[in-house]
């Protein structure tokens, strides 16, 4: 059988395509390999810095990161899928948790959150990981753009009281910018939802359940 | 290997001529995404003239071996594998500058223009042409990028800079110039409309400059004659 220059041709062009994808898979697959364990240990660094961010270093003496337990969906934490939560302990006594939130009503779509509380039920750190609300308007609820998100520390569900656990405009305690209120005001009724989250569920966090295999 | 007069075209073409921004009006997606300060305008800018340089520089060097008809697979191919590399590497070893720009870099992927400048020019040209060229692709890019932020961010935020310090640490927070004091906002300029908007205005400012100039060079030329 005798090939034609036209099938030569495609023959050629198809094992020059494949060596240049071969070529191609082993280049990244060196990257992938030589980059990995960096990049996996920056992302840790991260996460537990971010941590440190709601919950600050000195309330535990754990290794957070490895405290981290899952959370079946709930509505007072606004979440639809398994969340996170990190709990924090000091001389083995509860000390404080890190819960995963999410703010449905923002003005564009879920806000991510990441809240921490102390064993006394106050808040010790708000930030948002996730959001997609409008830049330069509704983003000053990131930490990196303003520290209007600071305010929450140090509240609980007594103060401010209930029926202030809003935005000052509707009547709350807690300030917004002229001109984008949806967004603080969904971020407030998160904050508030997991603080009802909170307290509802104390009395699993002090006493952990008997003992979770290790993993 | 390269004279002075080569250089100045191929920069001359890329600033102006062919402007990727405002006349070949290439990659205009991350442009008009990115394009609402200048910072982040400046970085997804500098990130894609980089990838540029690198993709073009790759590209040209394995011109002879990649047959016609299948150059296009074979230059994505090189693109995509490249800006993943990048991606890693910089995840790996320049982390603060990775988080900055990180979320351009799938962004640059997408730009057209990458591909357009391997295809049009690099496939065709030596290495060293291929990647002044794509510097001054991306340089063009950069400058009409920076124009249309800065206009953005002025009329919309009514402040030039802001989030630099996201690039040069909090320190470099008091380099963001309050250009309209106590401004409210103007919400149009940050939202998408007002980077078409802006860009449409640039493109005409810059058509209306070459139509004055064609138009002298006519006039001059009977004169003359």
């Amino acid at each position: 059988m005798k090939a034609s220059a036209a099938s030569r041709n495609a023959l050629r062009a198809g094992l020059i395509l494949l060596v240049f994808a071969f070529v191609g898979t082993a280049i990244l697959a060196f990257t992938y390999q030589a980059t990995e364990p960096t990049i996996t240990r920056g992302q840790q660094a991260a996460k537990l810095a971010l941590l440190g961010q709601v919950l600050p270093a000195s309330l535990h003496d754990n290794d957070l990161l490895n405290s981290r337990r899952s959370l079946p969906p709930d509505e007072l934490l606004g979440t639809r899928i398994d969340s996170s939560m990190w709990l924090a302990q000091r001389n083995g006594q509860f000390s404080g948790v890190v819960l995963e939130a999410i703010a449905p009503d923002g003005y564009s779509g879920n806000i991510a959150l990441l809240i921490g509380i102390d064993a006394q039920g106050r808040v010790t750190g708000v930030r948002v990981t996730a959001h997609r609300e409008t830049p330069g308007l509704g983003d000053y609820i990131e930490h990196a753009k303003s520290a209007w998100i600071d305010q929450f520390a140090g509240k609980s569900l007594g103060n401010p009281v209930a029926k202030h656990w809003k935005v000052v405009k509707d009547g709350g305690a807690f300030d917004a910018r002229a001109g984008a209120t949806i967004t603080p005001r969904a971020v407030v009724r998160a904050v508030k939802g997991a603080l009802d989250y909170f307290a509802k569920h104390r009395a699993e966090f002090s006493t952990p359940r008997a003992k979770e295999p290790q993993a | 290997m390269m004279s002075m007069t080569e250089f100045r075209s191929l920069f001359h073409n890329g600033l102006v001529k062919q402007n990727t921004g405002l006349v070949q009006l290439l990659g205009l997606c991350p442009l008009l995404a990115i394009s609402n300060n200048v910072i982040n305008a400046a970085s997804l800018g500098i990130a894609t003239m980089l990838v540029m340089a690198a993709s073009s520089g790759a590209v040209s060097s394995v011109r002879h071996f990649v047959p016609n008809e299948i150059r296009i697979p074979v230059f994505v191919l090189i693109i995509a594998a490249l800006v993943t590399v990048i991606d890693l590497a910089m995840n790996a070893f320049v982390h603060p500058l990775y988080l900055v720009l990180g979320i351009f870099i799938p962004l640059i992927t997408t730009n057209c223009i990458v591909l357009a400048r391997a295809d049009a020019f690099a496939s065709k040209n030596h290495p060293l042409h291929s990647v002044v060229d794509a510097l001054a692709m991306g340089l063009g890019l950069t400058l009409v990028l920076v124009v249309l932020g800065g206009i953005r961010e002025i009329i919309g935020q009514g402040t030039l800079l802001s989030g630099i310090d996201l690039v040069f640490g909090a320190s470099a927070k008091s380099f963001v110039l309050h250009v309209l004091p106590n401004y409210h906002g103007f919400l149009l300029a940050v939202l998408p409309p007002g980077a078409f908007i802006a860009l449409g205005l640039l493109i005409a400012a810059n058509n209306r400059y070459n139509a004055r100039s064609t138009q002298r060079a006519r006039a001059t030329i009977p004169a003359a004659a």
